[in-house]
C-alpha cells in the first residue's frame, strides 16, 4: 500500500472549493441573486410600477448604505445603526440563551419521564398557539423598562419551539438503543446521558435553528411596539418619519443577521454531530 | 474470552403471553416450555410474527410474561410474582435493526458496557474494546462511526459490543434478515468462530430454516400464533463447521425433515393474515 500523508488544512479548504465550482450551486446561487436584483431594479427604478412606485430602488438603497454622509440619516457609517444592530443582536442572544437553557432541559425532561410530560404538556399546548403580539401587553404590564418586556417576548417564541422539538427528538430516539443500553449495564441517569441526550440532538439543533428565526420575527414585533433601539424599531421609526431608504436597509439588515446566526447554529450542531455529518456524507449529502 | 462457558442454561416453563391491546386479547405465546443447556446454540424458527420475538423480550426483560417461569441457571428470572425479569448484562440482545450507538465510534461503542458498568476504567475498557475489534477483524474501522461502515461490519461490532461483556446468553433477534446472501454467509462463519471461541448460549430467532440448522445445536420451529413448540430438531453435525456442512446429505437430510413443520406453520400465518406483532 502506498503511504499517503494526510492532506493539511488549506488543501482541503482548495480542494472543497475546486469541487464546489464545478457544482452548479455557486452559479445558481449567483444567477438566482442576480434575477431578484434584476427583478427589484426593474419593478421601482427601471420600470416604476405603481405597486412599487414608493418603495426606493436597489440602487438608491445601495447607495445610501455605503454613503458615509447619510441623505436620510443612517447609513454602514452613522453610530445610530451600529447602535440599532447592536441592540438587537443583544436581546436575541440574551432570549436565545435563555430560551435554550430553560427550553432543551424541559424538552429532554418532557420526552424521557412520561409522569413530568403528563404534568406539563397540556401548558405547553395550551401557551404555544397564543401568538407572540397577544403577549405583547402582558409582558409590559409584568416588566417594567423598555428591554425586559422586549427580551422576554423573544424569549417566550422561541421557548416553545426548542422545547417541542426537544421532545419530539426523544420521542423519535429508536427503542432499541434504549434497551441496548439497559442490555449493557447502563443505569438511569446513563441511558439520559448517553441515549436521550445525544439521541434528540439532530432534533434539537433543528429545533434551535427554528427557534433563534422565531426569536427574530419576535424580537422585531416586539421592537416595533416598545423600544427604544433595534432594528425592528428602525423599521418602524423610518416608516413613521418616511424615511423608507433606511428602513429598507433595516430589513436587510435584519434579514442578513438573521441568516448569520441561524448558520451559526447550524455550525455549532455540525461540530456536535460529526457522526451524523459522516453518515449523511456517505449518503451524498 | 478464552475460558469455556458453563454457565447459561435457560429453562422456560409453561410461559403464556397475552397481550391486550385496545382490550382485544391477543395470545402471543401459548402454554410454551423449552429447555436450554448451556453453551447451546438454540434456533428458534417460525413465521413472521409467530410470538418468537415476544420470548426473547421475556428473557431480556424488555417484556412481561402472563404466565410460566423463565429460569437462567435455576434462578428464576420471571415468574407469577414478577413478571418483568431485570435487564442485565448477563443476556445482552443483539437487535434485528442493529442497535450500535450511532453517536458512537465502533471502539467507544463495544467499551461502554464495561465503562458504564464501571468494571473496568475508561482508558482499559477502549483498549480492550479495540483489541476484541482488532481479532474480530474490524480493527481498521475501530475509531469510525456506525453509519460510516457496512452493515455486517456493524452487525459485527455488535457482537463484540456483547461479548466484552462475558454474557451467560446472546440473544439474538433475526439479526441478518435484511442482508443479501453473500453478507449472510460471511456473518454465519464469523459467529461461528466466535461461538467455537467463547461457547456462550446463543439463543437465535430467525425465520430461515436453512440458517438455523447450519449455526444451531437445536432447531425449534414454533407454531404461527399463539406460538409453542412444534417439532425440536437435534442438529448432531459436529463441530467445528464450516460452509462445506451446506452441501452434506446430514444437513440435507435434516432440512428436509423440519422443511414439512415450518412450511406448514407458515401457510397457516399466511392464511391468519394478522399484522405481525412487535
Amino acid at each position: 500500500m502506498i503511504a499517503k500523508s494526510e492532506p493539511s488544512n488549506s488543501q482541503i479548504v482548495l480542494y472543497k472549493i475546486g469541487k464546489a465550482l464545478k457544482t452548479p450551486t455557486p452559479y445558481l446561487t449567483i444567477f438566482g441573486v442576480s434575477l431578484w436584483l434584476g427583478a427589484y431594479y426593474l419593478f421601482c427604478e427601471g420600470w416604476r410600477l405603481p405597486l412599487f412606485n414608493k418603495l426606493p430602488g436597489p440602487y438608491e438603497v445601495i447607495v445610501e448604505w455605503l454613503n458615509p454622509d447619510p441623505d436620510w440619516g443612517i447609513s454602514l457609517y452613522s453610530p445610530e445603526y451600529h447602535d440599532h444592530i447592536y441592540y438587537s443582536c443583544r436581546r436575541i442572544l440574551i432570549a436565545f440563551a435563555i430560551a435554550t437553557g430553560i427550553g432543551v432541559p424541559l424538552g429532554l425532561f418532557m420526552g424521557w419521564s412520561k409522569k413530568f410530560r403528563d404534568y406539563s404538556f397540556p401548558i405547553l399546548e395550551t401557551l404555544r398557539p397564543i401568538p407572540i403580539l397577544a403577549w405583547v401587553p402582558l409582558a409590559i404590564l409584568m416588566f417594567s423598562g423598555l428591554e425586559t418586556p422586549v427580551i422576554f417576548l423573544a424569549t417566550l417564541a422561541s421557548l416553545f419551539v426548542t422545547t417541542l422539538n426537544t421532545l419530539l427528538g426523544v420521542n423519535s430516539i429508536d427503542e432499541s438503543y434504549f434497551r441496548a443500553a439497559k442490555c449493557l449495564g447502563a443505569s438511569n441517569t446513563d441511558v439520559f446521558l448517553h441515549v436521550v441526550v445525544p439521541g434528540a440532538l439532530p432534533f434539537i439543533f433543528t429545533g434551535l435553528e427554528i427557534s433563534v428565526g422565531v426569536a427574530w420575527f419576535s424580537l422585531v414585533a416586539a421592537e416595533m411596539v416598545s423600544g427604544e433601539f433595534g432594528l425592528g424599531y428602525m423599521i418602524n421609526d423610518s416608516y413613521m418619519n418616511i424615511t423608507y431608504v433606511s428602513m429598507v436597509i433595516a430589513m436587510l439588515t435584519l434579514g442578513f443577521f438573521g441568516w448569520i446566526t441561524s448558520a451559526f447554529v447550524r455550525w455549532v450542531g455540525n461540530r456536535m454531530m460529526q457522526w451524523r455529518v459522516k453518515a449523511l456524507a456517505l449518503e451524498g449529502r | 474470552m478464552a475460558e469455556k462457558n458453563t454457565k447459561g442454561a435457560i429453562s422456560i416453563k409453561n410461559v403464556t403471553k397475552i397481550y391486550d391491546p385496545e382490550g382485544v386479547n391477543v395470545m402471543a405465546v401459548d402454554d410454551c416450555s423449552l429447555e436450554i443447556k448451556s453453551g447451546e446454540v438454540c434456533m428458534i424458527v417460525g413465521p413472521s410474527g409467530c410470538g418468537k420475538t415476544t420470548l426473547l423480550n421475556a428473557i431480556a426483560g424488555f417484556h412481561s410474561i402472563t404466565e410460566g417461569e423463565i429460569y437462567l441457571d435455576n434462578e428464576i428470572l420471571c415468574g407469577p410474582n414478577k413478571p418483568l425479569a431485570d435487564q442485565g448484562s448477563d443476556r445482552i440482545v443483539v437487535f434485528q435493526h442493529g442497535a450500535l450507538f450511532p453517536w458512537k465510534t465502533l471502539q467507544e461503542n463495544v467499551a461502554y458496557g464495561p465503562i458504564v458498568q464501571k468494571v473496568l476504567p475508561k482508558n482499559e475498557a477502549l483498549d480492550k474494546a479495540g483489541g476484541l475489534l482488532e481479532e474480530a477483524g474490524i480493527g481498521d474501522m475501530m475509531k469510525k462511526y456506525p453509519g460510516e461502515v457496512s452493515s455486517g461490519m456493524a452487525r459485527r461490532a455488535e457482537i463484540v459490543r456483547a461479548l466484552i461483556n462475558n454474557p451467560k446468553v446472546l440473544l439474538l433477534d433475526e439479526p441478518y434478515r435484511a442482508m443479501d446472501a453473500l453478507t449472510k454467509s460471511i456473518m454465519h462463519e464469523s459467529l461461528l468462530e466466535v461461538y467455537d471461541k467463547t461457547n456462550v448460549t446463543i439463543f437465535f430467532i430467525t425465520h430461515d430454516l436453512e440458517e438455523a440448522i447450519f449455526l444451531g445445536d437445536k432447531v425449534v420451529v414454533m407454531t404461527t400464533r399463539p406460538a409453542k413448540t412444534k417439532l425440536i430438531l437435534d442438529v448432531d453435525i459436529p463441530r467445528p463447521r464450516n460452509y462445506q456442512v451446506l452441501s452434506s446429505e446430514k444437513f440435507r437430510v435434516l432440512v428436509n425433515e423440519a422443511k414439512d413443520a415450518v412450511h406448514e406453520e407458515a401457510i397457516k400465518a399466511f392464511e391468519a393474515g394478522e399484522r405481525e406483532l412487535a
